[in-house]
């Protein structure tokens, strides 16, 4: 086999300008291909991030039904009190979840005492839903990043619009399920960056404050948000979670809770998926980069050296070695291409990482590009050049392998 | 005991609707050790005769047996592995690899057809180098070394897997007169040393004369053969 890649060596230097031609086009293909994954992947990553650690949590269970009447923050569809509890015992045996919030969700009018608009508020236990989702305080640009009882935090667009300052009373009037209404007054506590996606422009009250508001005498929750300690193990967890909330039943045998992991939650899961199909895209013209100029290459080299593959097949070459002699000159440039690929590829984006580039994303402005290349992309792309640049070579090789000598030494 | 038996061989080639008949049945029997030529003028067959013993074509009928194998009924692979196992070639045009060295020439056919083990290999490569005269050129390529030399070596990697019969198309139409009486001796020198049976082609009448057996070959048919020690009829 040594000698097989020494002779494919020796030929690929024996047209060095063909070879590097063809080697430099499958390089620039594969630093093409790693530098739109890293960035997208970042992308993609900060997107997911920043909904999921600052709004949404990795899931969310519910009552069964409350997510397709989410828009009208449906208090009828509250979880009891008694189903809470289960489900609070149920979360608190799972080792995978580092930390999970309850939520009263509800909409309601804010006024300032001189104009009223509409809200959407959530009452939390502050400590719980800075646990889960902990980009939350972050995004708290004014006054205190802890929300006490009597507080509210309001977003930034509300603030503007109602002229409204960390520190001034507001009044919240709700509806409670019952029909009868109810206000309290509080006062702004911190003033909320808006981000993009549902939930970006909420305001968020204590849970006490919220229950008292929505005169409601035991605690109804509207959701669980729940945060993972490993993100990567969002579908092995929901898939546990789900088939052990789906045991809880109620009285005419139908399931109490329903389970959303963030991807049913938001549509930006949509944007999410777009990435992924235009990487997928883009790998494919990377193949057929790949493909067609290794093909180009080993048909041309099959071509030029019809006479010795003559000569070598009448002294004895069985067919076989003859194929693997032209796959492995394939094999050697899809190897020489995804090296210097992956190489340059990484410092390109190493590059792009030190020149700090900013973006930005809905209302949020001078995020940084993170571009990162996993391991794992290296493989694949790697991989798929040599697998594609053997599969390249085998029309060509297979062609050689069954050339008749007598003819391939007459060729001229 | 014949080391190759012709009998009665046809050679038929289809040109579109056209068949031309490249050999006409022709018979013929050679003895081990032997140094023979087939003359004759371009088109009588000599080459087509060569590929058919070299099992690099198949007669369109009669039979052929080389090295008591009848070659006829050789599929593709099997052919390769008995012209790997017991010919030898040598071409008009040398033919050697570009991309190896004059050692790696020779070795080629130890390495990637035969799979010798390597102490063997060195030891039959040096002999062979040694023996055409070409082991202080063995690290140069095929591109540095002249036509005569080039055919040196490609008598080497002939003769490097000790096979029964080495055939050479022409192999000195590329070389002038004093190269070519030079490689044919080589040749002859070899056929002494290693007991191969040499057949070679030409249409040189000076280089005929240095063959001990020689095929008169015209349009297809064997007209006669000549021995150094007479004449008999075909």
């Amino acid at each position: 086999m040594g000698n097989l890649f020494k002779i494919a060596i020796r030929n690929l230097l024996r047209y060095k300008r063909r070879t590097l031609l063809t080697a430099s086009l499958i390089t620039v293909g594969v630093v093409f291909v790693l530098v739109f994954i890293s960035v997208t992947g970042s992308f993609k990553n900060m997107m997911i991030g920043q909904i999921t650690d600052s709004m949404l949590g990795h899931m969310q269970v519910h009552r069964k039904g409350y997510v397709a009447s989410i828009e009208n923050l449906p208090l009828n569809l509250n979880l009891r009190q008694e189903d809470v509890k289960q489900l609070e015992d149920m979360l608190n045996k799972q080792a995978e979840i580092e930390a999970y919030s309850l939520r009263i969700k509800f909409g309601g009018m804010f006024s300032n005492f001189v104009e009223t608009t509409n809200i959407r508020l959530n009452g939390v236990y502050p400590d719980k839903e800075l646990k889960s989702v902990p980009l939350l305080a972050g995004r708290v640009t004014e006054g205190k990043k802890t929300l006490d009882k009597g507080g509210i935090w309001i977003p930034e667009l509300l603030s503007k619009g109602m002229k409204v300052k960390v520190g001034d009373a507001i009044v919240v009037v709700a509806t409670n399920k019952d029909g009868s209404v109810n206000g309290k007054q509080l006062i702004v506590a911190g003033v909320l960056e808006s981000a993009t996606g549902p939930g970006g422009r909420d305001g968020y009250i204590h849970i006490e404050d919220a229950m008292e508001i929505l005169r409601m005498e035991g605690m109804e929750i509207s959701e669980i948000a729940i945060r993972l300690k490993d993100f990567g193990r969002l579908n092995a967890f929901s898939k546990k979670l789900e088939a052990l909330i789906s045991k809880e039943l109620n009285q005419p045998d139908k399931p109490i809770f329903e389970l959303h992991t963030w991807e049913k939650l938001t549509p930006f899961y949509t944007i999410a998926n777009m990435i992924d199909v235009m990487t997928f895209f883009i790998k494919l013209m990377l193949i057929a980069i790949v493909l067609i100029s290794i093909m180009n290459v080993m048909i041309m080299a099959v071509y030029e050296r019809i006479r010795e593959i003559g000569t070598i097949a009448a002294i004895g070459t069985l067919p076989g070695k003859i194929l693997n002699m032209f796959v492995i000159e394939g094999f050697c440039l899809g190897i020489v291409g995804a090296a210097i690929g992956n190489v340059a590829g990484i410092a390109i984006i190493y590059t792009l990482n030190l020149l700090k580039i900013t973006y930005n994303f809905g209302q949020q402005k001078g995020l940084i590009l993170q571009a990162n290349v996993y391991f794992y992309d290296l493989i694949v792309i790697s991989a798929t050049v040599i697998i594609v640049s053997v599969i390249a070579s085998l029309q060509p090789a297979f062609k050689a392998s069954r050339m008749e000598p007598i003819k391939a030494l007459r060729h001229v | 005991m014949s080391l190759i038996s012709a009998d009665n061989i046809q050679k038929d080639y289809k040109t579109g609707e056209v068949t031309v008949r490249a050999l006409k049945g022709v018979s013929f029997e050679i003895a081990p050790a032997s140094f023979v030529s087939f003359v004759g003028p371009s088109g009588s067959g000599k080459t087509t005769l060569l590929n058919l013993i070299g099992c690099l074509d198949k007669p369109s009928s009669g039979k052929l047996t080389v090295a008591d194998t009848d070659v006829i009924h050789l599929d593709r692979k099997q052919s390769a592995s008995f012209r790997g196992s017991n010919i030898g070639f040598i071409f008009q045009d040398f033919n050697l690899i570009p991309v190896l060295t004059v050692y790696e020439n020779i070795e080629y056919p130890l390495l990637m057809v035969q799979s010798v083990p390597a102490g063997e290999r060195e030891k039959r490569v040096a002999a062979l180098l040694e023996a055409v005269g070409m082991i202080d050129q063995k690290n140069k390529y095929p591109d540095q070394i002249s036509g005569g030399q080039k055919q040196r070596v490609a008598v080497a990697r002939a003769l490097v897997t000790n096979p029964k019969l080495v055939l050479a198309d022409e192999p000195t139409a590329n070389l002038d007169h004093k190269t070519a009486y030079m490689v044919i001796e080589l040749m002859k020198k070899m056929r002494d040393e290693f007991k191969t049976t040499f057949i070679f082609s030409t249409h040189d009448q000076k280089i005929v004369g240095e063959a001990e057996i020689i095929y008169m070959l015209e349009d297809g048919e064997l007209k006669g053969m000549e021995t150094k020690g007479g004449k008999k009829n075909g």
